[in-house]
């Protein structure tokens, strides 16, 4: 594929992507909106991919490397820190809890 | 691996973010859909590993496992009240490293042969701005919510032209980039540069406004990785990117929404500053402040038909949701009607308060929202003000020189009384007076609130 039509066709998917944002996190109440900020935090820890792919490019020189590296580590703690913060926050919305109610 | 395969099953990832974010829709199922996300984020991560390959393959593992174990660490040992400076810092790094990414992938682009195309190069200089404001935004965002550095706003004159002079800089900078300078130094001054803008740009915002800016900065960081997926091609990247970038977005004109102020004048009102007008009302208002004892407090709830708590950041500081919790079941086992009355922007995160309650095991049904809680005080005998200050604030209804006039609020003076548990007399984080405290009906218990509502508790008890 061409480059420009690769170009057109990845800003079709961003503009997408935009509308398909909006939409789904309209429908977020309120009382979720700190794990929803979680959520997303999490999810554009992604970004880990990226790192991945200049890390991986790291034997054609010292700067790529260290580069790569370090941004790896950092895309690593967004992806697993927010996701274990989502998980914790989540875990505690409960609509009745569970019997044993005596805890100080 | 072939890029078409790859792309093939970025489908996965994509399809399970979507979900994730769809299942936050319901409580019921909504940690269900972030574990879903999580494992999508672990398909993208192993078809990124074999398909980028490569010899460095021992340094990815030593690599996420730093990452990933500084990550958990920190998002297991973090206290529910530290969550929102613990949001900040994950949204900073993950700032960060789109834009390393930025600086790697014009270091091997650039040596010739092979002039790179200019969307690439635009992509590299604005992810590589937007990475680093996100980053040293988040950072100082991060500082000012663990009072590292104060909360109040920093502000000396010129501020926003110097900032703007900056940014317009910046983008000359990074337009130079684009448009064919090809020199590496030039995305290290967009880069550092936008660092800069990012630590002066948060500086001057008022703790209390903390919320609304680190929803804007996850978005920036969303739209970072978003624009780095045209670096590495990779679509993945784009569609994960840019659902944060919209998410992020909206979540912010929300919040904006809810304290009735444009983005524009929350990012550069200095909000937070108390004009001497607004001090001068506050002052001539002269009222008497009436304390009350635990005892008397613990009379007035146990005989109420409705109480309503309305929790604030003080709660969060005090850890006293698990105490109000089990205040709120002495009263209800005395057939007190109970709820809890939240404010969007309560707390230093949109929502932060239902976190903090429902980690209290609260049960969400009774969490009410503004429109809800509202209509509500005028049948309220007792509404329970812990930790909250601006949240309640009347100036905001009437009090034109006031830096919050026109927020909506929670009207607790709407109740017959109105319980206020303060440490102090001082003003709240965002340092604007209260009038509600002089208000005939209010009745001030000092103390820590965790302390407050333990006396409470026993009081209670005691009846």
């Amino acid at each position: 594929m061409s480059h420009n039509v690769l170009l057109v066709f990845e800003v079709t998917i961003l503009v997408l992507a935009i509308f398909l944002g909006f939409e789904v996190i309209s429908k977020v109440p309120t009382l979720l909106h700190t794990p929803l900020m979680s959520g997303t935090n999490a999810i554009h820890g992604i970004v880990v991919a990226g790192a991945m792919i200049v890390l991986a490019s790291g034997h054609k020189g010292p700067f790529l490397w260290v580069i790569g590296f370090v941004a790896v580590v950092l895309g690593a703690a967004n992806v697993v820190g927010g996701f274990v913060v989502t998980d914790r926050m989540l875990e505690m919305f409960k609509k009745r809890e569970p019997p044993k109610r005596d805890e100080t | 691996m072939s890029s078409n395969t790859a792309n093939v099953l970025y489908l996965i990832p994509i399809v399970t973010f979507i979900l994730a974010l769809r299942f936050l829709s319901n409580p019921a199922h909504a940690r269900r859909g972030n574990q879903i996300g999580a494992a999508g984020m672990l398909v993208a991560i192993a078809v990124t590993w074999i398909k980028a390959g490569g010899g460095s393959w021992w340094a990815l593992v030593i690599a996420m496992i730093i990452g990933g174990g500084l990550g958990a660490v920190g998002a297991r040992k973090v206290r529910m009240t530290a969550m929102p400076q613990m949001v900040a810092l994950f949204n900073g790094v993950g700032g960060g490293a789109a834009a390393l990414i930025a600086l790697a992938e014009l270091h091997r682009l650039l040596p010739p042969p092979g002039r790179p195309h200019i969307d690439v190069l635009v992509a590299v200089a604005l992810s590589g701005l937007i990475g680093a404001i996100s980053f040293a935004g988040s950072l100082i965002a991060f500082a000012k919510l663990q009072e590292l550095i104060g909360g109040r706003p920093i502000t000396y004159p010129g501020q926003n032209v110097g900032n703007i002079v900056l940014l317009v800089g910046l983008v000359a900078f990074a337009g130079a980039l684009s448009a064919g300078v090809q020199d590496q130094w030039l995305l290290w001054i967009v880069v550092g540069g936008g660092a800069l803008f990012g630590i002066l740009f948060v500086l001057p915002i008022g703790g209390a406004d903390m919320p609304v800016v680190i929803s804007l900065l996850n978005a920036f960081t969303g739209l970072a990785v978003a624009i780095g997926g045209f670096e590495l091609q990779n679509n993945v990247l784009i569609v994960a990117g840019m659902l944060v970038g919209a998410s992020g977005t909206l979540l912010t004109l929300l919040m904006g929404r809810a304290m009735n102020r444009s983005i524009g004048n929350l990012l550069f009102g200095a909000f937070g500053k108390v004009t001497a007008e607004a001090a001068a009302v506050a002052a001539g208002d002269g009222g008497t402040v009436r304390s009350a004892s635990a005892e008397d407090v613990a009379v007035m709830l146990a005989y109420a038909h409705k109480v309503v708590f309305v929790p604030g950041y003080g709660l969060a500081v005090a850890q006293a949701q698990h105490d109000v919790r089990q205040l709120a079941d002495l009263l209800e086992a005395k057939g007190v009607e109970v709820s809890y009355a939240i404010h969007p922007v309560a707390g230093r995160m949109p929502g932060h308060m239902n976190v903090l309650l429902a980690e209290a095991n609260v049960p969400y049904p009774q969490l009410k929202e503004m429109d809800d809680a509202n209509p509500e005080f005028s049948r309220t005998d007792v509404a329970v003000v812990v930790g909250a200050n601006d949240v309640v604030n009347p100036d905001a209804r009437s009090n034109q020189g006031s830096p919050i006039y026109g927020m909506p609020i929670l009207n607790v003076d709407d109740a017959q009384t109105v319980v206020v548990l303060k440490r102090s007399m001082n003003p709240g984080f965002a340092g604007i007076e209260n009038p509600l405290f002089y208000n005939p009906k209010t009745v001030m218990l000092f103390g820590d609130a965790k302390a407050s509502i333990d006396n409470l508790i026993a009081d209670v008890k005691n009846l």
